[in-house]
């Protein structure tokens, strides 16, 4: 066996934001001229963790100690991570598509004497580079016109031109095709050759048994455990056990079921992106919520969950939409949002800042925005209905706000969430999505936000619920689809859903 | 303490820019030896700055909902040599003549609405390239020159005045009446609305502030009423400005499209996932700015007796700056009407108290400059010490 020194030690790493604990006490040990993996659920504090490794959040806004290369490591940005040999390959790539790769690549690092940039150098280190990541693309090619497998290959030659000795990758194949993320594992098995260290995170089991060395799962922002795959079979179940094994109790409230007959329907759905014509994003999905019954929407990031929601909803997002959608049993035509109100469907967002609220409004504007009419009379807006309506609402939502008249900016996430909640139950819908309806808002919220659900099923309302944290799928759901690559891969009842069914139904197919 | 600042500051961002206005009126006021302030000189105001505030009205909106309109200007222009066509040299009726001129003004707020709204050009650029092509068509049709003398009927909308009854009282008593009868339907209104108010269990201001706010705002209609009465009256121009104000005002407070139009610009994408068609409120902004504009250039032009090439140059500016000054924001979503108006009056009397005391065109741009830099500063500030 080669030396086994470590590279990087990160001992008791405790991290807090307001309100949330994201990491705790976490331990990762990672050695010399290995490829390490790091697993777990989304929010389980993977990124937050390299965001503390990288600098991202500073030195002093966490609790515990790094160590690199035996010397403490003491970043208090990502200049100072950089320095010393650490890069970070984000998921959402770094990368400006109007500049070439060239100039990408050396971006903050400009090849220059005296202020002035040698296009030269640049262009004869830049080819060596992109040789070096099996890249064949002029140096003077603009990003935009190069597909995203080879612009995560940029990526990677950006990082080699600051000598890094310790390279971080984020889901690096969660948007590519099988063959380019192929060439990417390949890639990396041949820096570990060159003795480059990679901690790589992934998803993707698969992928992740097939190059690493050792795996550290995390879980509720601490760490499970860390194997060696170095000679010993390891299950792809073995690691999800790991990252999702939890109890369930007490989390979820009660809630009494009683599904009624068929409510809502889509049938052969297809929907194409907005700017690239040809491409798919949804593949003939077909899917039904019954009255009184919650149905899941599982599916990893791009498989085309929010862009399912958004398209049913009047058209809000895509091209070419091609299917039918059926309420009660009679077929239903869906134009743009006025219609989808109309048919009683309502829409939770998935970013409530960005597609739920108009944060510099109240509370109030922002409850009745989707159903004015009913607080007015002749297009004139009363104010006494509006006002006992909308404290109402915040009764019966429980927003803690100090009055109606407060801008929701100001309200914490959960808070926030309810007035997203609150203005579509006051369209008095029979059918909501919800995306993502408990995303970054803490436990107790949670829980209240389960509570309306549960409510709103017990009513009779049919609910679709989009979500990417598997438990409270299985925790709240009668009956969950699962998505991959814009097509249903499976449809589980809850009887029978676990997370290890519901992952292979969500990895099922990819790359297609 | 802290809620005491912030409540301080809050307060002083909504009513700053009265104060301000008051401010400088004091301000002229001293420096004019009590010129400012004269009947004749307050009258004056009110008909020189009657087409800024109507443009300033249609400005707010349009930058309530994210945008901005460079062209008014020119609009006006194309709109007052139009009309001058009309009625100077084809003596067409000048009531039908202003009817298709405001028709005009939608016809090229819905060109300008429907490049923004439906082919999602910036407004920045689809009315820069509007300012240019109004400003070319006015000097086309007027081929370069003035063409002057408009009927009576149509002078009297902007230097016009409601009759005297009473010619051998030195006061215009309609004049007192009409202002006693508005202060009256003001204090009724305001009365109705702490009555709903209260009857629906909503939180309502302490009964000595309420009597306050009422006599001081009675008191405001009923001296500008006395002033103007002891000069010639209420001018007919003022009367449109009020059903403006008023209408606008009452539009976007108090109605669902007011609402809307506020959303588009407060977060588009919401509003647009909450039902609001956005696109469709942005056309007919568009719409009611170029009405707008038509209706600056008849006052402008009714008040300048011609039509000229040269007219309504940097209008549109002066309509921005009262905008701004007025609590709107680049991002849109916030401001009113009424804040609208108090920075036109803002640039209005700062232009007038300065070409009393004597100082030129020169150093009264350089100041208007400073103090649009200064208003807006003062706005960002106390917004970031309110919050």
């Amino acid at each position: 066996m080669k030396n086994t020194e470590n590279i990087l030690e990160m001992k008791g790493i405790t991290k807090s934001f307001p309100g949330v604990k994201a990491l705790e006490d976490v331990n990762i040990t990672v050695q010399k001229g290995e490829i390490h993996a790091l697993v777990g659920e989304n929010g389980a504090g993977k990124s937050t963790l390299m965001k503390v490794l990288s600098g991202v959040h500073p030195y002093g806004t966490y609790n515990g100690d790094i160590y690199f290369n035996k010397k403490p490591g003491e970043f208090k940005n990502i200049n100072d991570s950089e320095n010393v040999g650490i890069v970070i390959i984000h998921q959402e790539l770094a990368l400006i598509p109007e500049l070439s790769v060239a100039e990408n690549i050396f971006l903050g690092n400009e090849q220059a004497s005296k202020g002035i940039i040698s296009w030269n150098k640049t262009i004869t280190y830049t080819k060596d580079l992109l040789q070096k990541v099996g890249l064949d693309i002029p140096p003077l090619e603009k990003i935009k016109n190069i597909g995203v497998g080879r612009q995560q290959l940029v990526e990677i030659a950006k990082a080699i031109s600051k000598e890094v000795k310790l390279l971080i990758l984020d889901e690096p194949t969660a948007a590519l095709n099988e063959e380019d993320s192929e060439n990417l594992l390949n890639l990396l098995l041949e820096f570990k050759n060159q003795g480059i260290t990679c901690i790589l995170i992934s998803h993707k089991l698969k992928e992740v048994l097939k190059v690493s060395d050792s795996l550290t799962v995390l879980r509720d922002g601490r760490t499970v455990e860390t194997l060696s795959l170095k000679g010993e079979a390891i299950t792809e179940n073995q690691i999800i056990k790991a990252m999702v094994g939890r109890d369930l109790t007490n989390i979820f409230p009660d809630r009494t079921t009683d599904i009624g007959g068929r409510t809502f329907e889509i049938r052969n759905w297809n929907v194409y992106h907005p700017q690239q014509s040809e491409r798919k994003v949804l593949d003939n999905i077909n899917l039904h919520v019954n009255e009184g019954e919650i149905v899941g929407i599982a599916g990893l990031m791009g498989a085309g969950r929010t862009e399912l929601a958004m398209s049913l909803f009047g058209k809000s997002y895509g091209k070419k939409i091609s299917g039918e959608l059926y309420l009660n049993g009679k077929p239903i035509t869906v134009q743009n949002v006025s219609d989808a109100i109309e048919h009683k469907v309502a829409y939770v967002s998935e970013s409530r800042k960005e597609y739920g609220l108009i944060l510099i409004d109240s509370v109030r504007h922002n409850l009745t925005l989707s159903n004015l009419k009913q607080v007015s009379k002749n297009n004139i807006i009363k104010d006494y209905l509006e006002i006992k309506a909308a404290e109402d609402l915040k009764k019966q939502m429980n927003i803690k706000a100090s009055s109606i008249d407060q801008p929701v900016v100001h309200l914490s996430g959960g808070n926030q969430q309810k007035v997203v909640l609150g203005k579509w139950l006051f369209t008095h819908p029979e059918v909501l999505i919800l995306d993502e309806p408990t995303r970054g808002i803490d436990v107790g919220a949670k829980f209240e936000i389960y509570k309306i659900i549960n409510e709103l099923a017990e009513k009779g309302k049919s609910i679709i619920m989009i979500s990417s944290e598997l438990p409270e799928l299985l925790g709240v759901c009668d009956r969950i689809y699962a998505l991959s690559n814009g097509r249903v891969t499976g449809e589980v009842a809850k009887e029978k859903a676990d997370q290890e069914v519901l992952m292979e139904y969500m990895t099922a197919a990819y790359g297609r | 303490m802290d809620t005491m600042r912030v409540i301080f500051y809050k307060n002083i961002r909504r009513y700053g820019m009265i104060i301000a206005l008051i401010g400088i009126m004091l301000f002229f006021q001293i420096l004019t030896a009590g010129t400012l302030l004269t009947p004749l000189n307050i009258t004056n105001i009110i008909m020189q700055n009657s087409y800024i505030i109507v443009l300033a009205i249609g400005m707010m909106l349009i930058i309530i909902t994210g945008n901005i309109d460079l062209s008014v200007g020119s609009v006006a222009a194309f709109v007052g040599a139009l009309s001058a066509i009309m009625m100077i040299s084809y003596d067409l009726p000048v009531l039908v003549s202003v009817f298709m001129c405001l028709f005009l003004g939608a016809v090229i707020g819905a060109w300008q609405g429907f490049w923004v709204a439906y082919v999602n050009i910036p407004s920045f650029i689809v009315t820069l390239a509007g300012m240019l092509l109004f400003r070319g068509l006015t000097l086309v049709v007027l081929d370069g020159q003035t063409i002057s003398s408009y009927p009576a009927g149509f002078k009297s909308i902007s230097t016009g005045f409601i009759p005297d009854i009473t010619p051998d009282n030195p006061l215009n008593v309609l004049t007192l009446i009409a202002g006693a009868a508005c202060s009256l339907i003001y204090v009724m209104y305001e009365w109705k609305g702490r009555k709903d108010q209260i009857k629906y269990g909503v939180q309502t201001s302490t009964f000595p502030l309420f009597l306050a706010k009422l006599v001081l705002m009675a008191a405001v209609i009923l001296t500008l009423t006395y002033i103007l009465a002891s000069y010639a009256g209420i001018p007919f121009i003022l009367i449109i400005l009020f059903a403006l104000i008023i209408g606008y005002t009452f539009i976007m407070n108090n109605t669902i499209t007011g609402r809307h139009i506020y959303t588009v610009g407060g977060n588009e994408p919401a509003a647009r996932l909450s039902g609001v068609k956005t696109k469709k409120m942005t056309f007919w902004v568009f719409v009611n700015m170029g009405i707008l504009a038509a209706l600056c250039g008849l006052v402008f032009s009714a008040r300048l007796n011609a039509a000229t090439p040269t007219a309504g140059n940097l209008f549109e500016l002066d309509a921005i700056a009262a905008a701004f000054i007025g609590g709107a924001s680049m991002k849109g979503g916030v401001g009113t009407v009424f804040g609208a108006v108090i920075g036109a009056l803002v640039m209005g009397v700062l232009n007038n108290g300065m070409s009393l005391m004597g100082i030129g065109t020169d150093w009264q741009q350089a100041i208007k400059g400073l103090v649009l830099l200064a208003a807006v500063a003062f706005d960002i500030i106390s917004k970031n010490k309110g919050s």
